[in-house]
């Protein structure tokens, strides 16, 4: 009897051990983002660095401020949304509340293979129709550019928008929905004057969502926004978001400038941070 | 009709809402369409055996991505044997004997925090952690994507373990099984179709990875066994696209790799479905 208990008691240590591994993976990368983003961060200043309008980190003279791709990345974020909500949002509301049952499931279909498109995909479609199209449209030497990088992030986020914002506005329940039409609202005032609100904590969620994808794209961003560590004036720019900064001169970096990327991910970190505390803040509502 | 009464101000902006959502669900069926279409179009064409079954040689200046699929085949396999044991003993740590309220929210905490994390932190947490002590190899890069789907394994296997009844454990209780027998004989069995969406989902994400890859795993493109493979560095489909369209210019064979990624993307969205449609089914009967 002893025996077995002992074994019982060793069985719920590994399975507690491997309940814990996410809290370790989450202190460890955590730890491990902190303590190689620091250093950089002490040696060039803390204002100089989050605020310095340059960044020239191969220069004789090595400058390393990352306001060109804060800016950047909350600009394109910005434009993604922009675009992405109205189209994912109008979408969900009509997939949820309008469509036949065949059209949304096919529809559903559709979102789900956007959502399963590998973002490289989205890079190389957009590097050889968008940035193209935007040099002729606009008449621009380079089309690689924020205009770019914002379109095919505003068609990468579409998915997640639509798809949370189905399940928001599927879970409101059918007797708010009555009362209004019996009220004499018609169908579609119904839907945008009584679901539409009754489910906005989740349809929140979703655009809260958007933005964290939307600010943690690398691949798809580098291969449309041309790079170039400018500062985003114009649309029509080639820029660097944070996350190229780091992935576009990883290969080659050694020193300061290695340690300068570092913190540049220790940045991004904290920013997707706050943006899960958000998501965590309306999910939380969205429940209750 | 209901419509006559309406006033005008109203009947506009019915009109109006309609219109738009027409045009966004439009535009979203539209891009899906162009998209598949598009890159099968300049994709398949590119497709020939040779390309498939040969490595790149600078030589002949001939493009093969063999190495490029083996590597692949070899991080989705290396990367599901380490990932299902942790994920699944995770979601039946949590279903099944955690008895502390708060332990469960904060490991729930984290899984969700986890799959926040954009891939190419994850690249470089990766980059520090195994590649700076193993090098730069495809095991390396196994590694740093069983962090990324542990919180997927983990929540399909909690949701469908969510799903075998209480009465069953109860059952085994009372014969006076202990613990963890009535895990291994009542509970496990009934979490496979948790698993298995697991598994999909999974290999969805890591076909589709590429920045947690590229400082992981690498870019070398030489045909290798399993278990040298794994020590090797190694392109993925998806780094190989990157390297081919971004640094060489080959759109060629960049799009021959789309359109292979596009087809398994369609391949993996039909599979998860199809699963997901046979155990609720199942569990309905």
């Amino acid at each position: 009897m002893k025996k077995n208990q002992l074994i019982e008691n060793i069985i719920h240590g590994i399975f507690l051990l491997l309940g814990l591994i996410t809290v370790g993976c989450v202190l460890l990368i955590t730890v491990y983002l902190v303590i190689s983003g620091i250093p950089a961060i002490k040696e060039i200043g803390i204002a100089d660095f989050l605020f310095g309008k340059e960044w020239a980190s191969t220069a004789a003279q090595p400058k390393y401020g990352i306001l060109p791709f804060i800016l950047t990345s909350i600009y394109g974020t910005a434009g993604a949304i922009l675009i992405g909500v109205p189209i994912g949002f109008m979408t969900a509301v009509f997939l949820s509340k309008m469509a036949s049952p065949k059209v949304k499931s096919v529809m559903q279909s559709a979102v789900s293979l956007l959502a399963g498109i590998p973002s490289v995909v989205y890079g190389l479609v957009g590097m050889l129709v968008l940035v193209p199209g935007i040099r002729k449209v606009f008449k621009v030497p380079d089309g690689a550019s924020l205009l770019a990088a914002i379109i095919v992030l505003a068609i990468m986020i579409l998915p997640s928008i639509i798809k949370m914002s189905v399940t928001a506005l599927d879970a409101v329940p059918k007797e708010y929905e009555d009362a209004s039409l019996a009220l004499g609202a018609t169908p579609v005032e119904t839907y945008f004057r009584v679901s539409v609100p009754a489910a906005k904590s989740g349809i929140a969620a979703a655009v809260v969502l958007g933005v964290g994808r939307a600010i943690g794209e690398a691949m798809a961003v580098m291969m449309v926004a041309g790079n170039v560590p400018n500062m985003p004036d114009s649309l029509f720019q080639s820029v660097r978001f944070l996350t190229t900064a780091v992935s576009s001169e990883m290969s080659y970096s050694s020193g300061l400038q290695r340690q300068a990327l570092f913190s540049i991910a220790l940045v991004l970190f904290l920013f997707i941070m706050l943006i899960n505390v958000t998501l965590n803040f309306f999910l939380k509502r969205e429940k209750e | 009709m209901l419509n006559q009464s309406l006033t005008p101000r109203r009947k506009h902006y019915e009109m109006l809402m309609k219109a738009l959502m027409l045009i966004s669900v439009g535009l979203t069926a539209a891009l899906v369409l162009f998209l598949l279409v598009y890159v099968l179009f300049q994709g398949i064409p590119n497709i020939t055996w040779e390309l498939l079954s040969t490595k790149p040689s600078y030589l002949t200046e001939r493009i093969g991505i063999l190495p490029d699929i083996l590597n692949t085949v070899y991080i989705v396999v290396a990367t599901l044997l380490i990932v299902l044991p942790l994920g699944v003993g995770a979601a039946i740590y949590l279903t099944e004997y955690a008895s502390n309220k708060k332990v469960v929210a904060v490991i729930e905490y984290a899984a969700e925090t986890l799959s926040g994390i954009p891939s190419i932190i994850y690249g470089l947490v990766g980059m520090l952690l195994f590649s700076n002590s193993m090098g730069t190899c495809l095991m390396a890069g196994a590694l740093t994507l069983v962090i990324m789907n542990l919180p997927t394994i983990m929540r399909t296997t909690q949701e469908s373990l969510k799903t075998v009844p209480q009465s069953y454990r109860e059952g085994a209780f009372g014969l006076g099984a202990g613990k963890w027998r009535v895990v291994r004989t009542v509970v496990l069995p009934g979490c496979v179709d948790g698993v298995i969406t697991g598994c999909i989902l999974s290999v969805g994400r890591i076909l589709g990875e590429s920045a947690a890859l590229l400082f992981t795993a690498g870019f070398a493109h030489a045909v290798n066994g399993l278990i040298t493979g794994l020590a090797a560095p190694g392109a993925t489909l998806t780094v190989a696209l990157y390297v081919y369209a971004k640094e060489q210019g080959e759109f060629g064979v960049a799009f021959a790799i789309a359109a292979i990624l596009m087809v398994l993307t369609v391949i993996i969205n039909f599979a998860a479905t199809l699963v997901q449609k046979h155990f609720a089914k199942r569990r309905s009967i």
